[in-house]
């Protein structure tokens, strides 16, 4: 592991028997977890570089029982991992070693489907697609959908702002979530929103949307729901290089067009891709556009050739319309398994996740190229189009000493270049551990502070998730100073309590 | 006599708070002081005007985005927008009608502050949903930035959620990014006519539920209906649907409203013209503007459960005599009431807690917004939560003090 994380707590390590026997006695039956075996499973996320056995896991069923665990460790002074499922790529929910682990499995209900305000009330730990299947019948889905779908839950959606290949259009998680229930550090229960639009007071449900754990523990969230589109049909477009895609992609948005999809694969994905689901696509490209249009038919239809008429004048070689669902779901087959593909050509891949402004696209392609040879560690891209979220994949083989080492240069590099063209370190995986000590290329020292202080409003003990997001951990007291500068102090040695 | 502080430029908006804080001065921050009437009768030793913060710095249409320093008008970024085919798809509204101002006083910094947004909010989200970026100056006297110019970011906390709505009292933003969209190609607005509150409410929740993706729906009784130019010829209330976007997937959609609308009562279509007015009235609130027949009436903006608007709109009206214009499908209600020592705030709030939701109080003469609550009052714990985090911005009470709640 190349991250430090807080250093363990040894007097509380040595209680760990007491503290077991505490959650038990909050959390009964099966709930709570002490084995090393039975912890096994929970000792990494997504992000399998980084693993710890927690001191303890505990599974709550309730609000009351989260806010009674949160509580007891409060006024104990252990610190607390949250945990969906566990899926994160940013090591989020990474355990701490004299840390419980709270996983928010066992809250899987569905509270409430109301088609009226369109919405859905729902327990943190229900799957991100469970939620669309709930309401499939009436027609409505919830739009946020990240690759992870399946088995992330919401959760973990909220805790993440967790995107997908559909958000230019429809929004993350954040455009599409109106209320939740959490738990503060100190154990007490809030309401943030509701079955409404525009909530009261500051947006606390805002900020704590893609919060990575570290402001509260989720208990209920109120989802948006979306009528299904009527109509989706997509676009495979080739093109001889990456700036003539780049350029297409600008144009279709210069055209007025948001398309609900538009993903961008390099030749060495594409190749990957191709090799391991023959999804049909061109060998011949250096770049190979997915354009999805969605909504009523007529409109779907009208657009597509649109976009077809902009491709071929940015030079597309290969165009090709779908003209069945089956067809459709054959342009994404290669997308949606560009990373298991990548998977198969190399024994590791490391997943990045930067964004940058779509410009910047052939400059950025060509230095990860440099720094490929630099590293001598291939790449394959991709690339959420729209939104320039970049996912390079930096493929190394984990038994060759040095190479993991290499492919986190490798990456750490390609983000500070995110940064450097104005783009960010993030775009949808979170900064976690992984990103943490990469914060100061995007933030200087006084928006860190910013940021924790306010973390601070939420949990002044710093015990909900230390480790996470930030590179350096200030105690809130230190924080809370008022340091006045520039010399306008009118009494500058004048004592101040 | 209070202070009057313009800075320049960024820098010296640092300098101005720190001196606040240094004299132990309260800060109110305006731009062009078009929501000045907002928010608690409070005072303020100084007024810190950011409108010499002035100018769009970076406009990329093909990235979607827009930077601009904090009190560039409004009326100046739409119309940078519009000359590339693009607007900000959550429509703000102008409160200057409402608030017996002049039109077009709104910068981009008082739009986020006060987290704006028009009846497009149902499809486009909020001011909030589109803010990417920003600088600004805490109450600590600290320039810090949050966000990026990137429509795709989670990098840190999302300080941007938290400025918007926050009515300067957190920070003062110097430079803000916000997100971009293209113009929908054309529009048209599909009219029902005659229906009651519960008819109409139902009908919204319909459409809503339905394919056709109207990016506003609205209701209007026959008193406010007189009020809409665009609308005024019609007999009785009007319940509007506007579908926007390019030809041929209107001419569909607007085919299948009328089928499921045929049944409610009589149909009516305006055309482009008609329904840009039509829909300026409802975004701005015009039927109650304040040089109008109701501009004496104190006047409440309700966002509650859109399905449960009808029956509120109708226990409003019964109850403490509201004259009632239904947004958002019947989320957001404006409720202007004979005037009173306190607005019936008491009443109001009850109304909307038994179906949830909350209330803000947008007009009232400042001797009754200096005795109610102006914004929604808040639970024990979530009153000491937006303490702490006002205090983790600005320790002092510097910004705005006492503008959204005393002692916050």
């Amino acid at each position: 592991m190349a991250v430090a994380m807080p250093k363990l707590d040894d007097a509380v390590l040595a209680r760990r028997a007491e503290i077991v026997a505490g959650l038990k006695h909050i959390v009964p039956g099966e709930g709570v977890i002490a084995s090393e075996e039975a912890m096994r499973p929970y000792e990494s996320d997504g992000l399998t570089a980084y693993r710890a056995l927690p001191m303890v896991v505990v599974l709550p069923e309730t609000t009351a029982q989260v806010s009674a665990v949160l509580t007891y460790c409060h006024r104990e002074g252990i610190k607390v991992v949250p945990r969906g499922a566990g899926t994160s790529l940013s090591g989020g929910a990474l355990p701490l070693g004299d840390g419980v682990l709270l996983g928010m499995a066992k809250f899987k209900r569905i509270r409430a489907i109301d088609f009226e305000n369109r919405l859905a009330v729902v327990e943190p730990g229900v799957t991100n697609l469970a939620v669309s299947q709930a309401v499939d019948h009436a027609g409505f889905y919830y739009a946020p959908d990240p690759s992870s779908q399946i088995a992330c839950t919401i959760g973990g959606n909220v805790a993440e702002n967790s995107g997908g290949v559909h958000c230019l259009k429809y929004g993350v998680t954040t455009n599409n979530v109106l209320g939740c229930e959490m738990v503060l550090m100190n154990g007490e229960v809030l309401r943030l929103g509701g079955s409404y639009l525009d909530a009261a007071g500051y947006d606390l449900l805002g900020v704590v949307t893609g919060s990575e754990g570290l402001l509260g523990v989720i208990t209920e969230v109120t989802v948006r729901l979306l009528k299904k589109p009527e109509c989706a049909r997509a676009a495979l477009l080739g093109f001889a290089a990456s700036e003539d895609a780049g350029d297409c992609v600008a144009r279709i948005i210069g055209a007025g067009i948001i398309p609900g999809g538009m993903e961008m694969m390099d030749r060495p994905a594409i190749k990957a891709a191709e090799e391991f689901v023959h999804a049909g696509y061109p060998l011949d490209v250096e770049a190979l556009l997915i354009v999805e249009l969605d909504g009523p038919c007529a409109e779907v239809d009208y657009l597509l050739e649109r976009v077809q008429e902009i491709a071929r004048g940015c030079g597309a070689l290969t165009c090709r319309l779908s003209n069945s669902e089956d067809e459709r779901l054959l342009f994404w087959a290669g997308r949606k398994a560009a990373f298991p593909a990548v998977g198969r050509i190399s024994p590791d891949y490391y997943c990045m996740d930067g964004t940058i402004p779509r410009a910047q696209l052939p400059l950025v392609l060509r230095r990860m190229q440099e720094m490929s040879a630099k590293y001598a560690l291939r790449v394959a891209n991709v690339f959420h189009a729209g939104d320039g979220n970049l996912h390079p994949l930096i493929l190394y083989d984990a038994n060759e000493p040095g190479e993991l080492e290499r492919a986190e240069e490798f990456g750490a590099d390609i983000l500070r270049l995110c940064v450097e063209v104005g783009g960010v370190l993030t775009g949808e995986h979170g900064v976690g551990v992984e990103k943490r000590d990469l914060m100061p290329a995007m933030f200087s020292e006084t928006d860190l502070k910013q940021q924790q202080r306010l973390k601070c409003a939420f949990d002044d003990s710093g015990l909900l998730n230390p480790g996470k997001v930030f590179p350096t951990l200030h105690r809130c007291a230190e924080l809370g100073r008022l340091h006045v500068h520039g010399g306008q102090l009118a009494f500058p040695d004048l004592p101040r309590f | 006599m209070a202070q009057n502080v313009k800075p320049r430029d960024a820098a010296e908006v640092e300098q101005a708070i720190n001196e606040a804080i240094a004299g132990g001065k309260t800060l109110e921050i305006v731009g062009h002081g078009s929501k000045r009437v907002i928010g608690r009768a409070a005072q303020w030793d100084m007024t810190l005007d950011l409108s010499g913060l002035s100018g769009v710095t970076l406009y990329e249409p093909a990235e979607l985005v827009l930077s601009a320093k904090v009190g560039t008008p409004l009326s100046e970024i739409e119309t940078l927008l519009a000359g590339s085919g693009q607007r900000l798809a959550f429509e703000p509204m102008d409160y200057g009608p409402l608030l017996g101002r002049a039109d077009g006083g709104a910068t981009i910094g008082g739009v986020l502050s006060s987290n704006l947004s028009g009846p497009r909010r149902i499809k486009a989200g909020a001011a909030r949903d589109h803010f990417l970026g920003v600088t600004a100056v805490s109450g600590r006297g600290e320039t810090f930035k949050s966000g990026g110019r990137v429509v795709k970011n989670v990098t840190g906390y999302d300080l941007c959620k938290l400025l918007a709505g926050s009515w300067g009292t957190l920070a003062a933003m110097t430079d803000v990014t916000v997100k971009t969209l293209p113009r929908a190609e054309t529009e048209r607005t599909m009219l029902v006519l005659g229906l009651d509150e519960a008819p109409a409410g139902k009908l919204m929740t319909a459409v809503m539920g339905s394919f056709a993706d109207a990016s506003a729906a609205a209701h209007m009784p026959p008193t406010l209906v007189k009020r809409i130019a665009a609308i005024a010829a019609a007999d009785g209330s009007v319940t509007a649907f506007r579908i926007e976007g390019v030809p041929p997937s209107v001419a569909h959609r607007a085919a299948l409203l009328e089928d499921l609308a045929r049944s409610y009562g009589r149909l009516g279509t305006l055309d482009e013209p008609s329904s840009r007015e039509l829909w300026r009235g409802v975004r701005d609130a015009t039927p109650f503007a304040a040089g109008g027949p109701s501009g004496g009436r104190d006047v409440w903006r309700i966002s509650t459960a859109p399905a449960s608007g009808a029956e509120l709109g109708r226990a409003l009206t019964e109850r403490v005599r509201a004259e009632v214009l239904y947004d958002w499908a019947g989320g957001l209600i404006w409720a202007a009431l004979p005037p009173s020592d306190d607005a019936a705030a008491g009443l109001v709030r009850a109304l909307v807690a038994e179906r949830g939701g909350n209330a803000k109080l947008i007009r009232a003469p400042a001797s009754v917004r200096a005795v109610v609550d102006v914004f929604q009052p808040q639970a024990p714990a979530l009153a000491a939560l937006t303490k702490r985090v006002r205090e983790s911005f600005d320790p002092r009470g510097v910004l705005n003090p006492g503008r959204m709640w005393a002692g916050v």
